[in-house]
Parts: structure tokens; C-alpha cells; sequence
């Protein structure tokens, strides 16, 4: 119970965190806006432009 | 033995073993070997998920996506102005670490760790106005990372990666580099942008040899996220005002100048835990340890040198 206490601010956050993941992912698909951009060689990332 | 030499010599055998991790880790996330032979990148699934430090995307090795890169990607498209897959990403990670993930599983981290530890006649351990520099990271993040990729839109309503573009140097060491060098198409077309980041990677490797993690201090805006989960990550730091005597060890070999008995889970703090094993009174200890009865014990109350501290 003392453990629950202790972490109950990050307990708060972590199922924000897994409500937020699903919203992103399940509805939102940012994901696959994700997954678009880091499978192309990122220009700027390189210093290309 | 000496207590100082049984702490120093306690407190370099931890950091080889975070050092092990850390390596380990990079290699892990950075395993796609015929990236580096062919001078290409991995264009997997598994690039839909990041990996939790400052890793380019665009490294030939790199296996997941770096968050900052991503973060700007989504904010940066015609579609979202927010994002809830970045934000629930960095929501968990934060709050079962916190800046945990700067000391052990950010590779661009452990290189300027490594390049700290080329000699050099005089180390810089305090940089004038230090108190005020480590906030630059917050408006980094701020300015580079939020607003102007939100804001600063072509015609099509998309944004850049600006701190990708203009400011990471780990995209150019760890993308740029080796895909300019590998990849003859990309050779021809460098400019001056390839430039401007080549002197931004350069003044932060001559920064990491005389500074310990000056990227990490002052501009990383994946820390400066991390940094406001240390106060209530499930792994944090505690100290017992009991057991501390107040000799300041800690203060002394904190790399990130916290002083950790006084606030053990600063927002610079990035979890290498030195200062707990520096402790001779067992004052300090995290939250995955058991807390113990005070024994009897005698502690040292004069401070180290700041020399003798290891970094």
C-alpha cells in the first residue's frame, strides 16, 4: 500500500500515458506518420536541407 | 582502506558497468549492419516505435525512431497540431524513469561520456552561468521542436524538423556522416547546411572533451521532456536526512553539478548514480532499493577535491 502511495503521481500519469498511446495510434494513426518519415533518409536530419 | 579511495574506486567500477549498458543498448538499437554496408537505412515496421534517447532516424544501424524527430514529424504534418502518441510515449517513459533513459539509454550520451575521457590539461567543471545555460534546453524544446514546426509551414501546411535541421549534431554524426560518406548521390548534393552542422558536431565534441556532457546540460530537448518527470518517476532517488551527514561527497562527484543531498531528484540529474555509491553514511539510495536500518557506521566529513571526483 505504502508503494501504491509513493508512486501514485507516476501510476496517474503511466494510465494517461497508455490512454494517450491508444488515442494516437488506434485512432489517430499518427504512428504511420511516424513510420513514413523515419524510413526515408531525413534530408534535414543529415544536414542535406 | 581509505574511504575516499574505497569510494572512488566503487564509483569507477559502477560507471564501467553503466557504460556496458549503455553500449550495449546503442548497439542493440543501432543493430542493421547492411545499413552501414550499403549506405542506406532500415526501412522496417519496427521504425513506427522510438526508442526512448536522442537516436537519428536517418543512422544507417538505427532499428526505431528517435522521439524528438518523431515529436517534429507529427507536428509538423498537415494533420495533427498535437500529438498523442508522442505525448503518451514520453508520458511513459518519463514516468517510469525520468532522465534515467540520459544516463543509460541515450547513445549520443555515452559518446560524449567517451570523449570527456580524452585527457585534457584542464577539465571544465563549472561553466560560467551554468544556473541560467542549463534552462536553454527548455527553450529549445520550446522554439525548435514545438512552435516552429507547428508554425512555420510551407504552402501545403507542412512544417520542417527545424531542430533536426538547423541544430542536432547527433543526426550529423550519427546520419550524416556515414550516409554522405557511403552514399555518392547525397555526396553531391551537400551545401551549406552539411557545413553549418559539421561545426555544430565539432564544437560539441571539443565541448564534450572539456565538459562533461554539454549537449546533455544545455541543449537536448529529449532531457529537458525527461526532466520534468525526475520529482515523481517510479525511479527516483531518496535520501535519508538521518543517515546524512552533510560532507557533501555527493555534491562533489555529481558529473551534472546537483547536489544530491540536498534535492536528489533534480531536473539535471540523469540517474548515473554516483553519488550513491559515493555515500559513505548510505544516505542516498532509489526507489528500487530496500530501505535499511541506520547501522552503526563512522563517515568521513571531509569533502573531495573536485579534482578527485572521476570526470
Amino acid at each position: 500500500m505504502n508503494r501504491l502511495k509513493e508512486h501514485r503521481t507516476a501510476l496517474v500519469l503511466l494510465a494517461v500515458s497508455l490512454v494517450f498511446l491508444l488515442t494516437g495510434t488506434l485512432l489517430r494513426g499518427e504512428h504511420e506518420v511516424v513510420l513514413e518519415k523515419a524510413i526515408r533518409i531525413c534530408l534535414e536530419c543529415i544536414g542535406i536541407g | 582502506m581509505d574511504k575516499k579511495k574505497h569510494g572512488a574506486k566503487t564509483h569507477h567500477t559502477t560507471q564501467k558497468k553503466r557504460h556496458a549498458i549503455q553500449l550495449v543498448w546503442a548497439l542493440l538499437t543501432n543493430s542493421y549492419l547492411t545499413g552501414f554496408l550499403y549506405g542506406k537505412i532500415y526501412t522496417g515496421k519496427l521504425k513506427q516505435l522510438c526508442v526512448p534517447g536522442l537516436n537519428c532516424y536517418s543512422c544507417p544501424g538505427a532499428l526505431g525512431s528517435c522521439p524528438i524527430g518523431a515529436l517534429q514529424a507529427v507536428l509538423g504534418s498537415r494533420n495533427f497540431k498535437f500529438s498523442f502518441y508522442l505525448a503518451g510515449f514520453f508520458l511513459l517513459i518519463g514516468a517510469l524513469m525520468g532522465r534515467f533513459v540520459c544516463g543509460f539509454l541515450c547513445p549520443f550520451g555515452l559518446i560524449q561520456e567517451l570523449l570527456h575521457k580524452i585527457p585534457f590539461f584542464k577539465k571544465i567543471r563549472y561553466v560560467p552561468g551554468e544556473k541560467v545555460l542549463v534552462k536553454l534546453k527548455y527553450l529549445i524544446l520550446l522554439i525548435f521542436v514545438i512552435l516552429l514546426p507547428l508554425y512555420a509551414v510551407d504552402i501545403l501546411g507542412q512544417g520542417s524538423p527545424w531542430f533536426c535541421k538547423l541544430i542536432c549534431p547527433a543526426g550529423t554524426l550519427e546520419g550524416g556522416l556515414p550516409l554522405v560518406f557511403l552514399n555518392e548521390a547525397l555526396q553531391n548534393t551537400i551545401g551549406f547546411l552539411y557545413a553549418w552542422k559539421n561545426a555544430i558536431l565539432i564544437l560539441t565534441i571539443l565541448a564534450s572533451i572539456l565538459i562533461y556532457r554539454p549537449f546533455c546540460k544545455f541543449i537536448c530537448p529529449l532531457g529537458a521532456i525527461y526532466s520534468f518527470f525526475n520529482r515523481v518517476a517510479i525511479f527516483r532517488h531518496r535520501v535519508d536526512p538521518k543517515r546524512c551527514t552533510e560532507c557533501r561527497l555527493c555534491a562533489h562527484i555529481c558529473p551534472m553539478n546537483v547536489n544530491p543531498a540536498k534535492n536528489p531528484n533534480s531536473a539535471e540529474c540523469i540517474r548515473c548514480g554516483a553519488c550513491i555509491k559515493a555515500c559513505p553514511a548510505q544516505a542516498l539510495s532509489h526507489t528500487f532499493t530496500k530501505r535499511t536500518e541506520i547501522s552503526s557506521h563512522t563517515t568521513s566529513s571531509a569533502p573531495l577535491p573536485p579534482s578527485s571526483n572521476g570526470y
